[in-house]
């Protein structure tokens, strides 16, 4: 039987009150958020907190999606299932339902949240790969107010994020720009694992269909969730071809670090990272031209 | 800790450590152990319960979270002694070999119906999709919740013909 180890479990009501607690308990207490990574690694005893609060009744202040001129606000408690099934989202940007569908199963996204995924910085996560293709930025309050970093200076390393011991993710923010789309793709062993490889990508396109910023976030090949800045630079201010994919993927199997194990070898996973992201790019493109893929 | 939830309609408190988890709660505490306990890793949803009216894998929930909202489980899925139409499919079309995935899979199969009264059998997998059946008997699963579909878009059909010709008369 898994259980976790002893740990005394506390609730709050308010971004405020989880604040004022954790400022209080310092490193000795986490929060819980939908719960379906900490609480398995809780059992397996890879991580142990004397105090766990339980943020889930935060659902009503930070479980939303708000779409404004320019900018699309969630909030960190958006459960998954939530952000599957937002038209408004899904349309601003394709990547997330694409995403979300791979995400788990539906059960499990019943109960994951945004902010969970994020802070939770697995290598393999998809939201982290999403909120990066997307040059997202997350908003993070504490005592003192809040700060806004971004995607790349938010995730510092696997399970590593920016937020403190006395702060908490509560949104995370995502600039609209004109004439762009995305894609996510992901190989699975089997239905609801964790990737083998997934990779996203956005492309903006100017006035004469020549790519005016593009960009690739990748997950599950190495430790290392950034962005390539490499695949933008080699895109920009060109027609977007068959041919200029291929480099893009070639970069991005070249940026990434994979590791052999149970889901693959490293070739592999280098391989993958190649076809998945000349595929989202490709993807991504078609959208814009209001191809429905 | 003292936790108090609804389960199945009925108020429940007990005291409980912070660490127990949703299914032996419902298990250990409540003896009501229609909801099975099977791969503790959030994988195999033979746990799978309702908090708030979303199916949820019990193994992956602290009792403690389920504090103050309401739960259903397997038990309570039959009404005033009649079962409910999904456990009825799983009686007819044979949706149980050894019977340990089914709870959480009528759980979900309830949950899928209340949304989606009409699931094509790719909704139908997909919403199992989290779900094991070591017994591979998803064919008949799948056959037993659209069933469960027919019959209650029979009963739809004929209370719906009953409020028509009720008005037009």
């Amino acid at each position: 039987m898994q259980v976790p180890a002893p740990f005394e479990y506390q609730r709050v009501g308010s971004v405020s009150e989880a604040v004022a607690l954790l400022d209080r308990l310092g490193d000795t207490a986490r929060l819980v958020a939908g719960g379906h990574s900490l609480i398995p690694m809780m059992k397996l005893r890879l991580a142990n907190f004397e105090y766990l609060i339980d943020i889930n009744d935060l659902h009503d202040e930070l479980g939303y999606v708000r779409v404004e001129p320019g900018l699309i606000r969630i909030g960190a408690m958006t459960r998954h299932r939530e952000l599957l099934e937002s038209d408004e989202l899904a349309a601003a940007f394709p990547v997330f339902r694409d995403a979300e569908r791979v995400i788990a199963d539906p059960v499990v996204r019943n109960r994951g949240t945004l902010g969970g995924s994020l802070c939770q910085a697995d290598p393999s996560e998809d939201l982290s790969a999403v909120c990066t293709t997307l040059d997202a930025s997350c908003v993070i309050q504490g005592m003192d107010g809040e700060r806004v970093v971004s995607m790349e200076d938010f995730h510092r390393g696997p399970y590593e994020t920016a937020v403190g011991d006395a702060e908490i993710l509560t949104e995370v923010r995502i600039p609209v720009r004109p004439n762009g789309s995305s894609a996510y793709e992901k190989v699975e062993r089997r239905a609801g694992d964790w990737a083998v490889v997934s990779a996203g990508a956005a492309v903006w396109l100017d006035g004469d269909g020549l790519i005016a910023d593009a960009r690739v976030g990748l997950a599950a090949v190495g430790p290392n969730t950034a962005g390539i800045p490499g695949i933008a630079d080699a895109l920009r201010g060109r027609h977007p071809t068959e041919e200029l994919y291929g480099r893009a993927g070639d970069i991005a199997a070249e940026a990434c670090s994979p590791v052999t194990d149970r889901r693959g070898s490293a070739e592999y996973k280098r391989h993958l990272a190649r076809e998945l992201t000349v595929r989202v790019l490709r993807r991504a493109v078609a959208r814009i031209d209001g191809q429905e893929v | 800790m003292q936790v108090s939830m609804t389960v199945n309609g009925e108020e429940v408190t007990r005291e409980i450590e912070g660490r127990l988890l949703l299914v032996h709660f419902l298990r250990d505490h409540l003896r009501l152990t229609g909801t099975h306990w099977g791969c503790d890793t959030s994988n195999c949803g033979t746990c799978v319960v309702w908090l708030d009216g979303e199916p949820v894998k019990s193994c992956t929930v602290l009792a403690a979270m389920a504090g103050g909202h309401e739960v259903r489980t397997v038990e309570g899925l039959e009404q005033n002694g009649e079962l409910d139409p999904v456990q009825r499919g799983f009686v007819e079309c044979h949706g149980l070999q050894c019977g340990f995935c089914t709870p959480g899979m009528m759980m979900t199969a309830r949950a899928l119906l209340d949304r989606n009264p009409d699931p094509s059998d790719t909704e139908i997998r997909e919403a199992i999709s989290g779900q094991i059946c070591r017994c591979t008997g998803y064919a008949t699963i799948v056959r037993s919740v659209r069933w469960a579909a027919a019959e209650e878009a029979g009963t739809r059909t004929s209370l719906e013909t009953q409020a028509t010709s009720g008005s037009a008369s």
